[in-house]
């Protein structure tokens, strides 16, 4: 049983990183050497200026800081756009009383113009995108496991899309549609329910099924699962990759909580409980997990006595 | 039902719990006749098994007989008489196919707890901890058996049930720490521990064909019942060096194979060295003491085989790694596939080769389960085996 998840950078993080690097490239030298950075862009090297230069550069510091150390450094992308008008503001006022290169100023204050652009860009990239929680729930999970069972009955249990509910745990039913589409209805907190349709969107018999919820679906998701013969006669290898991208808003947040706080260990759970129904006929069930493998029970577990109300018997001909 | 349930470390209450029922359709109900305090049950007990919550019912070595089946048990009748072997196995994964119950691929539905711990799931264990599945356990007035087709071996013959209540696990485990020994006629086996396993797995080696068995405990009563009962020569480390004396007795080799019968909660007779581990154990920096098994890789001679049945839960301090590597022993381990032992262990039961029921010393009613452990750990009135009548 193993099972992995991962999540690439994004092209915004990519910029936010780029400007992160920026405030300390430019941070570094004018707090430490103040009087060469003034003759760099022709303000006049005084005590004032130098002030304003370490002042300047400690804020590009903090900048720097927030950027390349928080996950979601929206305030400080923003705080950059603001400190790039102060650094004109500045520059302006160089210009005005006289204090300098007129050309030098200029060229600096293009390249700040041309900085602020891209911080402004950055900023509202980073406002838009989703959340850190939000950012948490597209999640990517791959889970196998082997099961004692031919690789036609494996595919051909799978492919009715009826049985998953036997297994996937959040699942209340998927009802069977026409073109190879279907309903699923999955459990929510509070007794409600969510419900989207999906659709099969690749069908290679014993080898592979993949599907897709339909466009405008509450939980935007895909998954794909691999049959192969196990090496040595030890049935057929199972390998499931789901992604999810869940809306925000609290919609999102209902469905997120379908998938657990644990997805890695919620998809492990349900491949365990397949190889279960395909070998012994049933999920398997204990005193102390009595809906059988399930990664929230597992974190709060019965005591190992028998429940009070009646369960009634899971199994093969229950 | 009256059940003997967990109460926090060092205790155990007989309560009032509710009754078993099916929860999957290979499932039996067993009114049991017999239970006994197993020496694992000590390491739950006292606190060192992880997982094991308030209101757990322990006990895993059981028998009675059968008043319910689920749809799926087409073997047992209700009214037939039963031993319970403690692993929980489906039967049909490869593990179980393959005769490796206690690895059973699907009876542990906390199997995902245990591969943190340990990488991949053994199977699922009557009352014992929720690593290993949060079954109840059957030191009650009752039990759910799952796999019920699998598990249970009938009784048929007129024995009593101290004769037959061991195949549920120490019978079987003391012979599967013999077999994995590889006796070879004039083999001389050490075993480390002479309480009930080690007792049986001494006699276990002497009919696989051992030509010498030699117990290595502390307790000069529990020498005394090896020597007496199953023909061991008896070392108490508490009297010699352990090492010495096992290479003067086999003439410098060292054992053919040595047995550890200890497990988790060693003792060393250097109160320094067991100080050293006890201390590292109770501050939780390791889960094991493993005097014995430490003692039982330096004792074995060269090319022999350390086979291990006593329980270990997680990580060893100081493990011997390079007299194990350089000196090319084999270690041979696991809990023992009950399942694969039942038919061939009641045999010899049968024929008279063995009556396992020499290591019980006392007979108790369930309701005095709590004084059955206190007796059983702190060894006391010479103690070797409990049993429990519901």
């Amino acid at each position: 049983m193993s099972a992995t998840s991962e999540r690439p950078p994004t092209p915004e993080r990519k910029l936010a990183r780029f400007l992160g690097w920026l405030s300390l490239a430019l941070g570094v030298p004018q707090l430490l050497m103040p009087g060469r950075v003034n003759r760099l862009i022709g303000v006049k090297d005084d005590d004032e200026s130098r002030m304003w230069q370490r002042i300047v550069g400690g804020r590009e510091l903090v900048a720097a800081a927030g950027i390349l150390g928080l996950r979601r450094p929206v305030a400080f992308l923003w705080a950059r756009v603001v400190g790039d008008v102060k650094d004109l503001v500045l520059l302006g006022r160089a210009l005005d009383g006289k204090k300098g290169d007129e050309t030098r100023i200029g060229a600096a204050a293009a390249s700040v113009i041309g900085v602020a652009a891209l911080d402004a860009v950055a900023a509202v990239q980073g406002t838009r995108a989703p959340t850190r929680m939000e950012k948490d729930r597209q999640v990517r999970v791959t889970a196998a496991v082997t099961a004692k069972r031919p690789v036609e009955e494996v595919y051909g249990f799978w492919r009715d899309f009826e049985n998953l509910p036997r297994f996937m745990a959040h699942l209340d039913s998927v009802e069977p549609g026409e073109h190879g589409r279907s309903h699923w209805r999955a459990k929510a907190p509070a007794g409600r329910s969510v419900e989207w349709d999906a659709e099969v969107i690749q069908d290679v018999g014993n080898r592979l099924i993949a599907w897709r919820s339909l466009e405008g679906s509450t939980i935007d998701n895909t998954g794909t699962v691999r049959f192969t013969p196990a090496p040595g006669d030890r049935g057929t290898e199972i390998r499931l990759d789901m992604e999810y991208v869940p809306p925000a808003g609290k919609a999102g947040a209902a469905a997120a909580k379908l998938f657990g706080e644990e997805p890695k260990q919620q998809v492990n759970d349900d491949l365990r409980r397949l190889k279960q129904v395909m070998e012994t006929g049933g999920v398997v069930r204990s005193e102390g997990s009595p809906e059988g493998a399930l990664s929230a029970r597992q974190i709060k577990q019965r005591p190992a006595q028998p429940p009070a109300e009646p369960v009634g018997a899971e199994g093969s001909t229950s | 039902m009256r059940a003997t349930v967990y109460s926090g470390r060092n205790s155990v209450q007989v309560e009032n719990v509710p009754d078993p029922q099916l929860l999957n359709s290979r499932d039996a109900i067993v009114k049991i006749t017999s239970t006994a305090i197993c020496g694992s049950d000590l390491h739950l007990y006292d606190g060192y098994v992880p997982t094991v919550k308030k209101g757990d019912i322990f006990g895993h070595e059981f028998m009675g007989e059968v008043v319910e089946t689920g749809p799926d048990v087409d073997n047992l009748s209700v009214g037939d008489r039963v031993v319970v072997p403690f692993p929980i196995a489906c039967g049909n994964c490869n593990a179980c196919e393959s005769g490796m119950y206690s690895i059973c691929e699907n009876s542990n539905p906390n199997a995902g707890m245990a591969e943190k711990m340990w990488g991949h799931s053994p199977c699922g264990i009557f009352g014992y901890s929720h690593l290993t599945g949060g079954y109840a356990g059957g030191q009650a007035e009752y039990a759910r058996v799952p796999f019920a087709d699998v598990g249970p071996i009938k009784i048929e013959n007129g024995f009593s049930d101290e004769q037959v209540l061991f195949l549920s696990d120490i019978f079987p485990t003391g012979y599967m720490g013999a077999e994995l020994c590889d006796i070879k006629p004039g083999h001389v086996v050490a075993v480390w521990g002479a309480g009930p396993v080690g007792q049986l797995a001494i006699a276990s080696a002497y009919l696989l064909g051992a030509e010498r068995v030699i117990a290595i405990d502390r307790f000069d009563y529990r020498l005394r019942m090896a020597s007496e009962k199953a023909n061991a020569e008896t070392i108490n480390y508490e009297d010699v060096n352990v090492l010495e004396q096992l290479s003067e007795m086999t003439g410098g080799r060292g054992p053919d194979a040595c047995i550890d019968a200890v497990g988790m909660e060693a003792h060393h007779s250097n109160t320094g060295l067991h100080a050293y581990d006890r201390v590292k154990q109770a501050t939780r920096q390791q889960t094991e003491r493993g005097a014995a098994l430490r003692e039982a890789i330096m004792a074995c001679r060269n090319g022999g085989t350390v086979s291990i049945m006593g329980v270990y839960g997680g990580l060893m301090d100081k493990f011997p790694i390079g007299s194990v590597m350089n000196r090319s022993l084999t270690i041979k381990t696991g809990q023992a596939h009950v399942q694969r032992y039942l038919k061939p262990l009641l045999q010899r039961i049968e024929n008279g080769d063995i009556d396992p029921s020499f290591v019980v010393t006392h007979t108790m009613d369930l309701d005095d389960a709590p004084k059955g452990y206190e007796m059983f750990k702190n060894k006391q009135d010479e103690c070797v085996k409990v049993v429990l009548k519901p």
